[in-house]
C-alpha cells in the first residue's frame, strides 16, 4: 500500500511542478487520499490539481498585509471578552490551574516563575497499564517529608531533644525504604546528636562551646527542620494526582521537567508542562514556541473563544525569535525594536530618547508608527509599493 | 466576665459588663424621650462591641414598635390621627413610631405587614412601600418589575423634565428646561402622594400601542404621533441665562454695556449687534441665534498700548459682548438688570426655547423601558382602535418580555380602566391585588380584560390581524434632545499648540479619529487614507530642511529667501510633516536632545 502511494504522490508533485506549485506536504497527502478514494482518472486529477492551486494560492497573505496588527486585534478583542475569574479545574478536579487572562498575560509575558506550574506524565508504552509501577514513580516525583510518615513528635524541653517516631506502614505505603530515610536524616544533621531505637529517632543540637547551651529558639528551629525534611520526591513538585482515562497519567502541582525527564519507563514525547520558560531551558526555542502556541491556544479555547492558529502562531513566532523567550511588551518585542521614534511612542518614552541621543541613534523610518508620527503613508498595504525608474 | 466595647460614633467610649441590658435600657429611654430620638444603638453578640451613633448623615426610617407581639400603633391612635388631634411628631414622642438606621436594623426583626406579626418581632412595616426611596416610590407595581429595570428608571426619573420649581419665571438658572401641561400620573402609588408628587410631576399620561410599526420602533424606538405633539404632548421649554457685570479694574478702568463702536478691537459685524438698546442691553421677546450678542461690553485694554504719532496712548477698548452659545437659539425671555455686592452693574439674561419632540429625543415610562423618538407619524398614518381612539406612541413588543417589566404592562391595563372610569388608580408596590377589580371594570365598560384591541391601519384602513395591547401609560420626556447633541464639522478651529482640530461640540472641534480607528485603517492597509486622516485633516506642515544640518530652516518673507540658522544660505528643502513632529523636534532641542533629519529622495 506504502508503495502505491510513493508512487502516487510522486506523480502529484511531478503534476504540481508542471503547474509550477509547490504544495505542502499535507495538501499532497490529502490530494493523494482524494484520488484514491474517488477513483480519480488521470485528467480529472490535474483539473483537481489546478483548483487546489487556485484556492491555495488564493489563500495565501500577500504581501503588504498588515499580519501584525490583524493579529493583535485577532486576539485582543477576544481577551476583552474573558472572565476575570482566574481558577479553574484542569481536568482534574483536584487539581487547580490559573486560566483566563491571567494565564494569557502569563504567556504573553513570558513569566520565568508562573502562579500555578503544572506537569502531566505519561508512561511509554511497557508501563502506561501497569498500576503498580506508575503508584511507585507517582510516590518517586511526589515530594514527601518526615511529617508525611510520622507516628509521633515532640519536642522536650527538658532533654533539649526532639523525639519522633516513623511509622513502617506509611514508609511501605510510599514505597520508601526505611534505611534510606535513616541514611538521609544522618546526612542532614551531621552536625547533631541522633540516636536511633528501632523506629524512635531522638535528634539533639550540639552543645555549642561558644554559646552558652542551648536555646529553645535553636530547638523550635530544628523542629521545623527535621518536619520539612524532603526524604523522596522532585524538586519544585509538591502533589501528584493518578489518572487512568484510556491509561495511566500522572498530574502534577509544581513542575520539573528536567527532573521527571530523568525517571525510567516515562514516555519522554508526551511528558509536558505548561511552564513554557522550563520547556525552553530543557527542551529548546522550538518547544518553547509550540508550548506558546499550544497554551494559549487552550487558554482561549476553554473560554469558548476560537482564534485562528496562525495569528497565535505569529505572537510564538514573535517572542521565539531570536533563540530566547521574550516578552510582548516593555522588555521584550516592544522595549527592543530598532526605531527610536516606535520606542519612545510606546513605554518609558524618556529612557529612550535619552539613551538615543547619548548614543547618536538613526532612526531609518522603515516601520509603521514612526510613519505615522511623522506625517508619511505607513509602509504597509497600499503604502508598501512604489514606482521605480530605469535608468536609461 | 463579658467586657463589651461600647463605641460612640465609630470611638471608643467604654465597656459594659451587661450588654444586652444596656441595650434595651438605652432604647427604651430613647423611647421615652429621654434620649434624643436621633440616637440609634446596635449590639452585635458575635464581635461583643455596641455601637451607637447619633451624628449626621445616617439614612434612616420610620418603624412601628411591636411590644410582645402587638403593635403600639392602635385603632385609637389611628382615629385621633384622621381627626386630625394626632400629628407625626406625636407618634415619635409617645414611643409609637421610631427611626431605625441600617446598623439598628440588623437589631430587629420587622414584619412585613399586621398579619405576618408573632412573638418575635419587635418592629412593624408603616407599609411595605417605606422601605423604597421617592425615586422608586414612583413606580407603580415595581414589586412586579426586574430588579436592574427598577434601579434604571430610578436613576432615569431624575432626568424626566417636569415642573421642577414653581418659581421659574424668577428665577435665573443656567439650564433649566420645563415640560408644558405637565400631568399627575393616571397610576399612582401612596409614595408619590406622601411626596405630592402630584404637584410637581414629570411626565404624561400617553395612549400606548403596543406593537411593531413598519420597523421604526427597532431596538427601543418610539413611534409619536405627530398631531398629538402639535397638540401640545410632550412639549417642553429649554432656558439658558447669561449673566456678566462691569467689572472693575484697578487703576480707575472699568467695563462697559454699550454698543461697540466700530473702532473696538474684536469688533464683530453689525448684524450680531442688531438686537441691542442704546444702553447696550438686548430687548425682552427678540428672537436670536447662535453668536447674536446679548450683553454688548467692552473692556479696557490688556496692556498700554505704545505712544501714537501724535504723543498720546491710543487707548483702544476690547470688545467682551457676551453671545448666544454655540448651536443654540431661542428668545430673549427675560432680561434683569442689578448690581453686585461691590455696585458694578449686572446683567442676567434669559433666553427660551420651545422643544417640540423630534427624531431622537429621549423619553421613557416609568418602568426602565427608555428609547428614543424613531418616527413621527401624522394621525391620519396612525393605526386607529374600533372607538376611534388614536395612540400617542407605538412601543416595540420585544421591549417587553426579554427585560420582564410586568409593571409596565399592569401600568398600562391599570390605566386604561382608571381613564374609562374617570378616577385615578392606586399601584403601590406590594399592595393586594387589584387585577381582578381593573379587569371587571374594563369589561364592564365593552373592553376585553386584557387591555388588547383590534386596531385598523391608519394607512390602509385595513383592519390590523393580530390583537394589539393598547393602555394609557406615564411617560417622561428625558432631557436627552437632538438639538442639544446633534453636531458636524467640515473645517474649522485648531489649537494653538498643536494646530490639531480643537475638542468638543461646544468648541466646534472635531471627531477624534483615534488609536483603534487608527490601527482598523493600518490592519486594512489603507496607507494613503491614513495618511490623509492623521495629516491632511488634520496637522499638515511644511517645513523647510536644512540639507547640511538636518534643522528646520528659515523662510524670511520680505527679502523671499530661504535660509538655516546656522549653516547659511545653503540647499533647504521642503518636507511635508505633521506640525505634531516639528512640535517634538522643538521640545527634543529644549531638552538639549539635538534631532536632524536627514533627507533623501522619496522611493
Amino acid at each position: 500500500m506504502g508503495n502505491i502511494d510513493q508512487e502516487i504522490m510522486d506523480k502529484v508533485i511531478k503534476i504540481a511542478k508542471k503547474k509550477k506549485v509547490n504544495f505542502p506536504e499535507s495538501y499532497v497527502h490529502d490530494i493523494v487520499e482524494a484520488y484514491i478514494r474517488r477513483e480519480l482518472t488521470d485528467k480529472e486529477l490535474e483539473t483537481l490539481i489546478v483548483r487546489v492551486k487556485k484556492a491555495y494560492e488564493r489563500s495565501k497573505v500577500e504581501s503588504g498585509e498588515a499580519i501584525g496588527t490583524v493579529a493583535a486585534q485577532s486576539v485582543g478583542e477576544p481577551g476583552t471578552q474573558m472572565t476575570m475569574n482566574t481558577f479553574h479545574y484542569a481536568g482534574v478536579v483536584e487539581l487547580n490551574v490559573t486560566l483566563g487572562l491571567p494565564r494569557l498575560i502569563e504567556i504573553v509575558d513570558a513569566r520565568k516563575t508562573i502562579s500555578t506550574p503544572t506537569m502531566t506524565i505519561y508512561f511509554d508504552e511497557d508501563h502506561r497499564f501497569d498500576e503498580e509501577f506508575v503508584k511507585k514513580t507517582a510516590s518517586e516525583i511526589a515530594k514527601i517529608t518526615i511529617n508525611d510518615i510520622l507516628d509521633d513528635f515532640h519536642v522536650d524541653y527538658g532533654q533539649m531533644n526532639v523525639e519522633m517516631v516513623i511509622n513502617q506502614e506509611k514508609v511501605k505505603e510510599k514505597h520508601l525504604e526505611f534505611d534510606d530515610i535513616l541514611l538521609k536524616i544522618e546526612k542532614t544533621f551531621k552536625k547533631h546528636i541522633i540516636d536511633i531505637d528501632n523506629n524512635k529517632i531522638t535528634i539533639a543540637p550540639k552543645l555549642d562551646k561558644r554559646t552558652k547551651g542551648i536555646q529553645i529558639r535553636d530547638i523550635r528551629l530544628l523542629t521545623d527542620k527535621i518536619r520539612d525534611l524532603q526524604i523522596s520526591g522532585v524538586k519544585d513538585v509538591n502533589r501528584v494526582i493518578i489518572r487512568k482515562d484510556d491509561q495511566w497519567v500522572l498530574h502534577t502541582e509544581g513542575s520539573n521537567l528536567s527532573a521527571v525527564l530523568k525517571k525510567d519507563g516515562i514516555d519522554k514525547e508526551r511528558t509536558t508542562t505548561n511552564h513554557i520558560h522550563e520547556i525552553y531551558t530543557v527542551l529548546g526555542i522550538e518547544a518553547a514556541r509550540n508550548a506558546i502556541i499550544k497554551e494559549a491556544l487552550h487558554t482561549l479555547d476553554e473560554q469558548g473563544l476560537s482564534v485562528d492558529i496562525r495569528h497565535i502562531m505569529l505572537v510564538a513566532d514573535m517572542m521565539t525569535a531570536d533563540g530566547t523567550a521574550k516578552s510582548i511588551g516593555r522588555h521584550g518585542i516592544s522595549g527592543t525594536k530598532s526605531s527610536v521614534l516606535a520606542r519612545a511612542a510606546f513605554e518609558e518614552t524618556g529612557k529612550h530618547l535619552l539613551h538615543a541621543s547619548i548614543r547618536g541613534e538613526v532612526d531609518e523610518l522603515t516601520g509603521i508608527i514612526e510613519n505615522i508620527i511623522i506625517g508619511q503613508p505607513i509602509p504597509v498595504g497600499t503604502g508598501s509599493v512604489g514606482i521605480m525608474m530605469k535608468n536609461k | 466576665m463579658n467586657n463589651t466595647k461600647i463605641y460612640m460614633n465609630g470611638e471608643l467610649i467604654g465597656t459594659c459588663e451587661n450588654p444586652e441590658q444596656f441595650v434595651t435600657e438605652m432604647r427604651e429611654k430613647r423611647r421615652s424621650g429621654e434620649i434624643s430620638e436621633e440616637m440609634n444603638i446596635t449590639y452585635y453578640d458575635k464581635t461583643s462591641e455596641i455601637y451607637i451613633f447619633n451624628d449626621p448623615g445616617r439614612a434612616r426610617r420610620p418603624l412601628i414598635i411591636v411590644r410582645n407581639g402587638l403593635p403600639s400603633l392602635e385603632d385609637t391612635h389611628i382615629q385621633k390621627i384622621t381627626d386630625g388631634k394626632l400629628k407625626w411628631d406625636d407618634l415619635i414622642v409617645k414611643g409609637i413610631v421610631e427611626y431605625l438606621d441600617a446598623e439598628e436594623e440588623e437589631n430587629s426583626y420587622i414584619a412585613m405587614g399586621i398579619h405576618d406579626l408573632n412573638e418575635d418581632h419587635t418592629h412593624l412595616e408603616i407599609d411595605p412601600s417605606t422601605m423604597l426611596g421617592i425615586c422608586a416610590g414612583i413606580i407603580p407595581f415595581s414589586n412586579h418589575n426586574s430588579s436592574p429595570r427598577n434601579t434604571m428608571e430610578a436613576g432615569m426619573t431624575k432626568q424626566a423634565l417636569g415642573l421642577y420649581v414653581s418659581n421659574y419665571m424668577h428665577r435665573t438658572d443656567t439650564r433649566a428646561h420645563l415640560l408644558h401641561q405637565p400631568q399627575t400620573p393616571m397610576v399612582k402609588t401612596r409614595i408619590i402622594d406622601a411626596t405630592d408628587y402630584d404637584k410637581r410631576p414629570s411626565g404624561q399620561n400617553f395612549v400606548v400601542a403596543v406593537m411593531s410599526f413598519e420597523g421604526y420602533n427597532m431596538e427601543d424606538a418610539l413611534i409619536l404621533n405627530k398631531s398629538s405633539l402639535e397638540r401640545g404632548l410632550a412639549r417642553s421649554s429649554f432656558f439658558r441665562s447669561y449673566e456678566t457685570f462691569e467689572r472693575k479694574y484697578p487703576g480707575g478702568q472699568e467695563d462697559k454695556f454699550e454698543v461697540p463702536g466700530k473702532g473696538v478691537r474684536g469688533y464683530r459685524s453689525e448684524k450680531a449687534y442688531r438686537h441691542l438698546d442704546e444702553d447696550g442691553i438686548i430687548n425682552p421677546e427678540s428672537y436670536v441665534e447662535a453668536g447674536d450678542v446679548l450683553i454688548g461690553k467692552t473692556s479696557p485694554p490688556r496692556f498700554l498700548e505704545e505712544i501714537d504719532e501724535f504723543g498720546s496712548a491710543n487707548e483702544k477698548r476690547r470688545e467682551t459682548s457676551v453671545t448666544v452659545r454655540n448651536g443654540e437659539k431661542g428668545v430673549v425671555d427675560a432680561v434683569l438688570l442689578t448690581e453686585t455686592v461691590e455696585g458694578s452693574k449686572l446683567t442676567k439674561i434669559r433666553v427660551r426655547d420651545t422643544r417640540q419632540p423630534e427624531f431622537g429625543d429621549k423619553f421613557a415610562s416609568r418602568h426602565g423601558q427608555k428609547g428614543v423618538v424613531g418616527s413621527i407619524l401624522s394621525q391620519e398614518d396612525v393605526p386607529f382602535t374600533e372607538n376611534g381612539v388614536v395612540p400617542d406612541l407605538i412601543v416595540n413588543p420585544h421591549a417587553i418580555p426579554s427585560r420582564m417589566s410586568v409593571g409596565q404592562v399592569l401600568e398600562m391595563v391599570a390605566g386604561k380602566a382608571g381613564c374609562i372610569k374617570g378616577e385615578r388608580v392606586d399601584g403601590t408596590p406590594f399592595n393586594t391585588v387589584i387585577e381582578t377589580e381593573i379587569k371587571k371594570s374594563l369589561t364592564d365598560n365593552g373592553f376585553e380584560p386584557t387591555g388588547c384591541e383590534s386596531l385598523y391601519n391608519g394607512m390602509t384602513g385595513e383592519r390590523i390581524e393580530a390583537e394589539i395591547f393598547v393602555g394609557v401609560a406615564y411617560y417622561q420626556k428625558l432631557h436627552h434632545m437632538t438639538t442639544d447633541k446633534m453636531y458636524a464639522r467640515s473645517r474649522g478651529p485648531v489649537q494653538v499648540l498643536t494646530k490639531q482640530p480643537t475638542e468638543g461640540r461646544a468648541r466646534e472641534g472635531g471627531l477624534r479619529f483615534g488609536e483603534m480607528e487608527r490601527d482598523c485603517l493600518i490592519a486594512h492597509g489603507a496607507a494613503l487614507a491614513l495618511k490623509e486622516r492623521l495629516l491632511d485633516e488634520s496637522d499638515k506642515y511644511e517645513a523647510i530642511v536644512c540639507s547640511e544640518c538636518g534643522m528646520l530652516s528659515v523662510h524670511d518673507k520680505i527679502r523671499n529667501k530661504i535660509y538655516c540658522p546656522i549653516c547659511g544660505e545653503v540647499d533647504s528643502f521642503p518636507v511635508e510633516i505633521s506640525y505634531a513632529f516639528k512640535l517634538l523636534l522643538d521640545e527634543l532641542k529644549s531638552l538639549c536632545i539635538f534631532p536632524k533629519l536627514m533627507l533623501e529622495d522619496k522611493a
